[in-house]
């Protein structure tokens, strides 16, 4: 029984919940960090880190926290977190860390954060925050990558920085095809986004009071 | 969740900002000396990318190499009586290009780059700004190659008068040797460009001179 709903905590922000297209909760983050693959893969793990980790600790304290100054206490812990994470990537992923410049320092204010450890590590126990955070974390990261990878792919051709349009069928070389430079830009994102959140809510028939 | 006294609050509250402060600068201090050479080699990656001889795909080896091979450090008293670091590339009695520091306060943050001179020491090679922390799409733009590009075969002495390189506050109305085209919403960031690049080339007249 236990093991079926943490799996269910699990497995629904990944789908049916996810925080981005159903909770359009973190999509200043999801439209900034988009542009290419390589830095929504890293953007990803280092929320997935954070989530994950401000989920167990908030629980785990979750009968010590004073009330009164709950939020202080999670922001604490999230902010702890995400500095920690920023330190590790400018030592060991130096150049994506700068690409993704003030965005791993703005985890602290992602509402996907503060909103599960307030919604659900202050009322659930140790793993199950976990397997929320992990959830809620690979919902945003399956979003994330879904976006990049239209927008790289379209954008500029390529995948993990690898070129997949054959250079042939570029106009400069003869060709037909052009990368379409609006997908690099901001609309881009807001486009790929909107058309995601639309199949989502197409195929689970979910509409807004 | 009950509530609690005021005195357990301030205990918790002090607590737990002591442990995760230390925490921080544990971690702080150990990763250090990494990320002090990841600095120092984006250093040199700028500097080579400011001359235009960085490839897509060097190592880091690569990069270190090069940069030993071809770039030595000067300096150079400057007008306000300090000595002021700057590269050259190429060899010792044959010079291709000056590599300048340049740095100054744009909107938000200190901006950091190199501005690169080819032997005439009046034409413009390249410049990059490789370290800031402007609002990125607007004044964030300025690290991009769409910008930094614009500033290339300009020129930085008008009739033997150091002008520098303006960034207009739009598209230039007409063509100019001394100018290049602004960024929409990023007037703040680029006028402080304007500013602290003048200063700075007018630190290194005595090298710029010598003509």
């Amino acid at each position: 029984m236990a093991a079926r709903k943490n799996i269910k905590t699990l497995t629904e922000p990944v789908g049916i919940s996810n925080p981005i297209t159903r909770q359009v909760l973190g999509i200043c983050s999801a439209l900034a960090v988009t542009v290419k693959l390589d830095t929504a893969l890293v953007m990803s793990g280092a929320l997935i880190f954070v989530l994950v980790g401000s989920n167990g600790l908030v629980s785990a304290f979750r009968n010590l926290i004073p009330s009164r100054v709950r939020i202080i206490v999670m922001l604490t812990i999230i902010a702890t977190l995400v500095i920690f994470i920023d330190q590790v990537l400018k030592a060991f992923l130096f150049d994506i860390s700068k690409q993704l410049s003030v965005f791993v320092g703005l985890i602290i204010t992602n509402c996907i954060v503060l909103g599960r450890a307030e919604a659900f590590a202050l009322k659930n126990g140790v793993l199950p925050s976990m397997l929320d955070g992990l959830g809620n974390g690979l919902g945003y990261g399956m979003i994330l990558v879904l976006v990049a990878t239209f927008r790289e792919l379209l954008g500029s051709g390529s995948l993990l920085g690898i070129p997949v349009v054959p250079e042939m069928l570029y106009t400069e070389n003869g060709g037909w095809y052009m990368n379409n430079g609006l997908m690099l830009l901001a609309p881009g994102a807001f486009f790929v986004l909107g058309f995601l959140i639309w199949a989502q809510r197409a195929m689970t028939n979910y509409t807004e009071e | 969740m009950q509530s609690r006294s005021n005195t357990y609050t301030y205990v918790f509250v002090i607590a737990m900002a002591v442990v995760s402060a230390l925490l921080l600068s544990l971690v702080k201090t150990g990763l250090q000396e990494r990320q002090e050479f990841n600095r120092t080699l984006d250093v040199r990656k700028n500097i080579l990318k400011t001359v235009g001889v960085l490839e897509p795909g060097m190592s880091d080896r690569d990069i270190e190499s090069l940069y030993q091979k071809k770039f030595s450090r000067k300096s150079v008293e400057g007008e306000d009586g300090k000595m002021h670091d700057y590269y050259v590339f190429g060899s010792k009695d044959r010079p291709e290009a000056y590599v300048l520091p340049v740095s100054g306060k744009g909107v938000w943050s200190t901006i950091n780059g190199f501005i690169a001179l080819e032997a005439d020491r009046n034409t413009v090679r390249g410049i990059s700004f490789y370290e800031h922390g402007e609002t990125p799409g607007l004044g964030g733009e300025i690290e991009k190659d769409r910008f930094t590009r614009e500033f290339k075969g300009k020129k930085i002495f008008r009739d033997g008068k150091l002008v520098s390189i303006t960034i207009a506050k739009a598209r230039l109305p007409e063509p100019s040797e001394y100018a290049v085209d602004g960024i929409s919403g990023a007037s703040l960031t680029t006028g402080g460009i304007n500013r602290f690049l003048k200063d700075d080339l007018l630190n290194y007249l005595m090298l710029l001179r010598q003509q």
